[in-house]
């Protein structure tokens, strides 16, 4: 009996390991929950990429791609439960979508010694590699995002923001207060009055908000929301008749849910965003032959374009790109997380490699390095079209005003390296 | 009059608006908990659930699509048909009586005789189910919902304020339209429990179980009857909220707003209900328009559970609850 035991015991843990010549992915997810109707695009996006290499080139470098999925809800005990019980899997990235189990994972993943990569979002100041060197948040982040909004504002008001009046409405959590210090950094340098009006979560009564900006009046406003919070304020400023192309929502403010429940009034809305819009690239054409019409797409296939399955491809293409990085100077197929982490620190993406992958101006060109675990912070404008149902660039990639962010980025990576007895080094 | 006074009273007015809307899902707490002891903790996935099949029956979807696809390799979406909204409420309201049945038939029957906390326990169970199930049946896609309620500005309120006070008060149409529901649900359900044979039944189980049943009252159908009304409560809560923000799966987190309201004005007074909505409402908006700009502002969420604590301080069986004394 005890062998009969120990041999299933034995079976099992075969069973559970997962074949050695994969590379293995993790995708954080959350279908379901309050959030479920932003996490799934994001998720099959992700996923239907490694579907593609896998189906089209046979993995990445010849290794072929495993992907393991959790789903966290959204929520943050649970995003740490999902990293503890996957991180044995041999998982080489973590994406955890969602600042707060970011946060959580930070010392954990930099202790366990696997990179996780918070693109658009989590702790902007991790873009410092010398303090934060598993950790990468590549190719913007939201101190970008406030900065290339005021860049935007900067452009359509002739070069000034004198005398200007900008408000600010934030989900009331660590996420939406990130740009508060950018703001406020550059009212200082362009002499606009910054008006800060949080958001309580979920964001479902905001009438209190908008009354004020009614009464205020704010040439423009910006928003730091998610999930319900976008389109309540969506239609409480279609309400209050706020013209819309005033409004500016971050990215993860700008996606086909937060708009198409306000209907036409949601015309004019603009969103930041790192990445292209809209399905018409060769990349899609493969998607559609060998992840869809093959019956392998992760979902249903209904998402394929939208703003938030694009952000999810591209978040594992970047992934797939660095895994190759990592490839050529390991000169190895296989690769654990150390060798992935060098991979992702040394990306670099240029034009030319975006129109290799089928994807031509889809993304900002931009370097990784040991310094700078961010990218070069460039970040465009779209609009929303309500007639159209669709969103389109308005503006080419913008670069966030580095002389203002890298102090600031500085000084607070400096800080948690003193609280945490990092000594920061690029070796 | 000074701006700040008129400000004011546009943040009160608005604040009596959004205290009706929080009355109304409070409303599916209140009858649920009075004829039967139980606090129902999914009446805010009932709101959910309910404007997920409206919105679904409205749209022509074919329920549970992703599943029927994935089994059968189908691709089948929708119907291909548009139900008029008041057609699609009424099948609603039909598909939340037979959930009713179904749990009193399959939940409630079995735990007749346990304790609250048993119950109370059920219906988490129930939410949790009611979500997933919801989720497999419609899908968790953000859905825009319009069954005609008007949205936006009132402008006769608008103009005729600015020609009064030099300042156009803005009061919103949906808001509006909900207050006039809220006040034709409350008299069609004091008339119900006043004047009709099951009304008056349903009153009788309130006050006493045992009583009810030794008169030949069916506790059984009272149940059923009761969850109907708190369906049909939740469905119009559901299209209310789901006209401001879509018909999406937080939806069910409006149960969050009705709990400061439950306790200040009891868990088993309709009126109650109503009167607590609107202290709440006005309390928490005045708050946040004085005291919000000094303490960083987000005050809304907090302060509405503190002004109910501090009415239970003084009346802790709520404002309209009644007084429950248990002699030894």
């Amino acid at each position: 009996m005890r062998t009969k035991l120990a041999t299933l015991a034995l079976g099992t843990a075969i069973a559970a390991t997962p074949a050695l010549a994969e590379l293995t992915f993790t995708s954080l997810s959350y279908r379901t929950g309050p959030y479920a109707a932003n996490g799934i695009p994001f998720a099959d996006g992700y996923a239907d990429y490694f579907t593609l290499l896998n189906e089209r080139d046979g993995g990445i470098g010849g290794e072929m791609v495993e992907l393991i999925e959790c789903e966290t809800g959204y929520n943050t005990e649970k995003g740490v439960e999902c990293y503890e019980s996957t991180k044995g899997s041999g998982a080489l990235v973590y994406q955890p979508l969602s600042t707060g189990i970011t946060y959580q994972l930070i010392p954990k993943t930099t202790s366990d010694g696997i990179p996780m990569h918070s693109m658009g979002y989590g702790r902007t100041s991790a873009k410092n590699g010398a303090v934060f060197d598993y950790i990468f948040n590549y190719p913007a982040n939201y101190w970008d995002g406030a900065s290339v909004a005021v860049r935007y504002l900067l452009d359509e008001n002739g070069g000034s923001l004198e005398g200007k009046k900008i408000a600010l409405v934030y989900h009331n959590s660590a996420y939406g207060k990130e740009p508060i210090r950018t703001l406020e950094e550059l009212s200082e340098k362009h002499g606009y009055e910054l008006s800060l009006l949080p958001v309580d979560h979920p964001g479902q009564e905001q009438k209190s908000q908008w009354l004020q900006i009614r009464r205020d009046r704010p040439d423009h406003v910006l928003m730091w929301g998610w999930g319900v919070m976008n389109q309540v304020a969506i239609q409480e400023a279609v309400n209050i008749r706020y013209p819309m192309e005033n409004f500016i929502g971050i990215w993860w403010s700008g996606s086909e849910n937060d708009v198409l429940p306000a209907g036409d009034g949601a015309d004019g809305y603009k969103a930041l965003t790192f990445h292209n819009v809209g399905s018409d690239y060769p990349l899609f054409d493969d998607i559609q032959q060998y992840v869809l019409d093959a019956g392998l797409a992760a979902g249903a296939g209904d998402q394929v374009g939208t703003a938030l399955y694009n952000r999810g491809l591209y978040a594992a293409m970047l992934a797939a790109e660095a895994a190759k990085t990592a490839q050529e100077m390991h000169g190895t197929s296989t690769l654990t997380p150390g060798q992935m982490r060098d991979g992702m620190e040394n990306l670099e993406m240029t034009e030319a490699k975006m129109t290799d992958l089928g994807l031509p101006n889809f993304g900002p060109e931009f370097s990784v390095s040991c310094e700078n675990h961010g990218g070069d912070g460039y970040a465009a404008v779209a609009q929303w079209d309500a007639a159209a149902g669709e969103w389109g660039l308005i503006t080419d990639y913008m670069q966030s005003d580095q002389d203002v962010l890298n102090p600031l980025i500085m000084e607070d990576s400096m800080a948690y390296a003193e609280e945490n007895g990092i000594e920061p080094s690029c070796s | 009059m000074p701006d700040q006074l008129l400000f004011a009273m546009e943040v009160m007015l608005n604040g009596l608006m959004a205290g009706v809307l929080y009355a109304l899902v409070a409303l599916g707490f209140v009858l649920i908990f009075k004829a039967s002891g139980i606090f129902n903790y999914s009446q805010g996935v009932m709101a959910l659930f309910a404007a997920l099949t409206l919105v679904g029956i409205q749209n022509g979807q074919v329920p549970f699509s992703h599943l029927i696809n994935a089994i059968f390799g189908t691709e089948v979406h929708h119907f291909g048909w548009h139900v008029p909204a008041i057609f699609a409420i009424l099948l609603t309201a039909a598909i939340m009586v037979l959930f009713a049945w179904i749990v009193e038939r399959y939940v409630l029957r079995h735990l007749v005789n346990q304790p609250d906390i048993i119950l109370f326990m059920a219906t988490i169970g129930l939410a949790y189910f009611m979500e997933g199930f919801g989720d497999l049946m419609w899908g968790s896609e953000i859905k825009k919902l319009d069954v005609g309620l008007p949205q936006g500005i009132n402008v006769p309120i608008d103009e005729t304020t600015y020609g009064w006070f030099g300042y156009g008060f803005f009061i919103d149409n949906l808001d509006i339209s909900a207050t006039i529901l809220a006040v034709i649900l409350v008299v069609a359900l004091t008339v119900f429990s006043q004047y009709s044979k099951q009304g008056r039944a349903l009153r009788a189980v309130a006050d006493d179980h045992q009583a009810a049943l030794s008169v030949g009252i069916s506790l059984r159908f009272i149940w059923v009857l009761v969850w109907s009304i708190a369906g049909f409560v939740a469905l119009v809560a559901g299209i209310v909220w789901g006209s401001k923000s879509g018909v999406q799966f937080s939806l069910s987190l409006i149960a969050l707003k009705a709990l400061p309201v439950l306790m200040l004005g009891g868990f088993t007074s309709i009126p109650g209900a109503i009167i607590g909505g609107l202290i709440i409402g006005v309390g928490e908006k005045l708050f946040e328009f004085t005291i919000g700009p000094l303490v960083g502002g987000a005050t809304e969420n907090w302060f509405a559970y503190v002004l109910a604590l501090l009415f239970l301080v003084f009346r802790p069986q709520g404002l309209f609850g009644e007084k429950i004394i248990e002699r030894v």
